[in-house]
């Protein structure tokens, strides 16, 4: 049965098939998700390899938000694909004069890293838990824990190093796999709105900017339901950091636009009406006002006035300024995927708008479903292996090793 | 011994009938489908478009649609109307892709000039939708035809980003990537394609430019023809004559 096609109302001329939306909700999703393992993984970086002390409350925290949001960023693709059982063809028969076809090294290689560096951050913990449980559970810590039980000083201290060298293959990898989503729009000179060589960097900067975001409201949050202490120091951390990512991206997506509207080419007179009617709310409203000035303006506060704030007050700030700096990420990429597509190549008019419907395959509900995912999967990962604070050696054992060395 | 002559006799022959029917039928299917004596090599097809000729009607769209069984709303080949007026007014328009013809519509300013474009895959030889498709589902025909495999091709949809002709769409029943193949399936057993068969006024023809008699192979090497968003250097397969600046 032919589904039945909803013409949309198009202002000015449309190529006949500009109209349909090719890439929906879910392609708005897939660089959201993944900006936020960049942004994360870069926050645990920050500890592990440039020793921000500071940030070591959160350095195991945000290496398993990373984690957890990469183990769901293939979802909405896999969702996404006509026909989503030949995926694996692009691991297997890659075409490589497509920038899609590098989609499955590079995922692949990242996940290698981070699973590689989730191990040897845990492995202390994972033996620690293989010996204090007892039965089936014990047996599966000590298969993820590969059967060695190998704690010592020196074990531990090679553990660092390796965790030091995959951090630093993984920040590249990080980038590249998220800058590498920039590119794919960018790289295609169809599409005015998106050929510009400045979008994998605004792509890697606007995902920053919602990593750090994430960590803040998430920290923030499983503080206070665990009643724990939310360190000041790392959250004016956090601020500092959050501030300067979301100055470098909103610095470079005004650039492009400047540069567009300055140089007045041919597609500028298609996309100077597509923001200032179609887009305006979702362009100057949310990205622009809400999701940029506000928290420009409440950071500033948080970060220049930092000594004389109360916790409290840092707190809400940081927390409030995260929130809207997470719906400009998402408005920046709904901008990006969806308003490229009401464009017409035609350069001559564009499609009236898009609202994803309800219960549509790649509708709201499955969006929202597998972002809720990723919460759900850093939620079984908080289950089984200690998040916040490492594990602590019985005493005994403590005293045992000690005797041994001496 | 009679009777194993006999059987050896029987059991020969009979392979020998078996192979001859294998043999014959594949011929047969070969013939049947003018395949035995296609070879690709021997043909660089183009297609030009006389825009000064097209007087709307739609046939071709009509056409297309039948032959190729192109879904609703969907189009792999149309009809586009430009009207401009002075002062650089222009009023560009497709009603469901110009199927049905075009309405008479009253505009507010003073049309000095019109033209009709019927618009197709352009069958680039520089071609960014096959340069981006992830996994060489989409592909160019040794005689010069891009085509999707609709075995291969996971609907990803990026070619069809990345067309900037706005020729491609994903199919909404197959999923897959769908756009104007020059009929194949007709072209590679000597006939024409759908649309240039059903244009009353000969707007559409078709060649090949390996065969130096070839009408349409003269009128480009000839006359002035011209492609659309050459800027872009995607080097279309397909030629227009009668074109205004106003058409991209
Ligand atoms: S017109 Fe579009 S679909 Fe056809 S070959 Fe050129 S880029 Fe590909
Ligand atoms: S939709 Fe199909 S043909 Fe087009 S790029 Fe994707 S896999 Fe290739």
């Amino acid at each position: 049965m032919i589904p039945e096609i909803r013409v949309p109302e198009v202002v000015g001329f449309a190529f006949p098939n500009d109209i349909h939306i090719t890439w929906s909700l879910m392609i708005v999703l897939y660089p959201y998700l993944t900006g936020i393992v960049a942004g994360a993984f870069v926050i645990s970086a920050l500890y592990h390899l440039f020793g921000r002390e500071e940030l070591r409350p959160i350095s195991r925290f945000s290496m398993a938000t990373s984690f957890a949001f990469m183990v769901v960023a293939t979802l909405p693709l896999l969702n996404h694909l006509g026909h989503p059982e030949r995926a694996l063809n692009i691991i297997f028969t890659p075409n490589f004069s497509s920038a899609m076809a590098g989609f499955g090294i590079l995922y692949n290689t990242y996940l290698l890293i981070l699973l590689l560096e989730v191990w040897f951050v845990w492995r202390k913990d994972i033996i620690l838990l293989a010996r204090r449980n007892r039965g089936l559970k014990r047996k599966i810590y000590a298969a993820m824990a590969l059967w060695t039980y190998d704690i010592s000083p020196q074990a531990l201290e090679k553990d660092h190093s390796a965790i030091r060298v995959l951090t630093a293959i993984g920040i590249p990898a990080a980038c590249m796999l998220h800058g590498y989503v920039g590119f794919l729009f960018g790289a295609l000179k169809a599409n005015p709105w998106w050929s510009t060589p400045l979008m994998p960097i605004i792509f890697l900067a606007s995902g920053m900017t919602s990593g750090v975001a994430m960590l803040i409201i998430l920290y923030q949050v499983a503080m206070k339901v665990s009643g724990q202490k939310i360190e000041s120091e790392t959250i004016a951390s956090l601020n500092r950091w959050l501030w300067l990512f979301m100055i470098v991206t909103v610095s470079l997506e005004l650039l492009e636009i400047i540069t567009l509207a300055y140089e007045q080419s041919e597609a500028w007179e298609a996309i100077h009406p597509l923001l200032t009617t179609k887009l305006a709310f979702s362009f100057i409203s949310v990205q622009l006002i809400l999701g940029s000035l506000i928290p420009f303006i409440l950071l500033m506060i948080a970060v220049t006035m930092n000594r004389y704030l109360h916790d409290r007050v840092r707190n809400t700030l940081s927390f409030v300024s995260a929130l809207l700096l997470l719906i400009q990420v998402f408005a920046m990429r709904w901008n990006v995927v969806i308003g490229g597509q009401l464009l017409s190549k035609s350069f001559r008019g564009f499609r009236e708008t898009y609202s994803p419907q309800l219960f549509e395959k790649e509708g709201i509900l499955a969006a929202a479903g597998i972002f809720c995912l990723a919460f759900v999967a850093l939620f079984v990962f908080a289950k089984i292996l200690p998040v916040f604070k490492a594990l602590e050696e019985p005493r005994t054992v403590k005293l045992e090793a000690e005797a041994k060395r001496s | 011994m009679g009777k194993e002559t006999t059987r050896r006799g029987f059991l020969e022959a009979a392979a020998t009938t078996a192979l001859a029917i294998t043999l014959g039928r594949k011929a047969g299917l070969a013939a049947e489908a003018g395949l035995s004596e296609y070879n690709w090599e021997d043909y660089s097809y183009v297609y030009l478009v006389d825009a000064s000729k097209c007087i709307g009607c739609g046939m071709c769209v009509q056409a297309c649609q039948k032959e190729n069984r192109v879904p609703d709303g969907f189009f792999r080949t149309w009809v586009e109307r430009y009207r401009i007026g002075e002062g650089g007014r222009v009023e560009v328009d497709s009603p469901n892709g110009g199927i049905n013809g075009f309405p008479a519509t009253i505009l507010d300013f003073k049309v000095t000039k019109g033209l009709f474009v019927p618009k197709l895959c352009n069958h680039c030889k520089n071609t960014p939708c096959t340069q981006v498709c992830p996994v060489g589902a989409s592909y160019t025909t040794k005689d010069g035809v891009v085509l999707v495999d609709d075995k291969r091709c996971i609907g990803c949809g990026y070619c069809v980003q990345a067309c900037p002709y706005g020729s491609r769409y994903l199919h909404p029943v197959s999923h897959v990537a769908d756009k104007c193949t020059w009929c194949y399936h007709r072209i590679t057993r000597g006939l024409k394609p759908a649309c240039v068969m059903a244009c009353p006024v000969g707007a559409r023809a078709f060649g090949n430019m390996k065969n130096l008699q070839d009408p349409v192979r003269k009128t480009i090497a000839t006359q002035p023809v011209l492609v659309l968003q050459p800027e872009l250097l995607t080097r279309p397969n397909c030629y227009y004559k009668g074109l205004d600046k106003e058409v991209r």
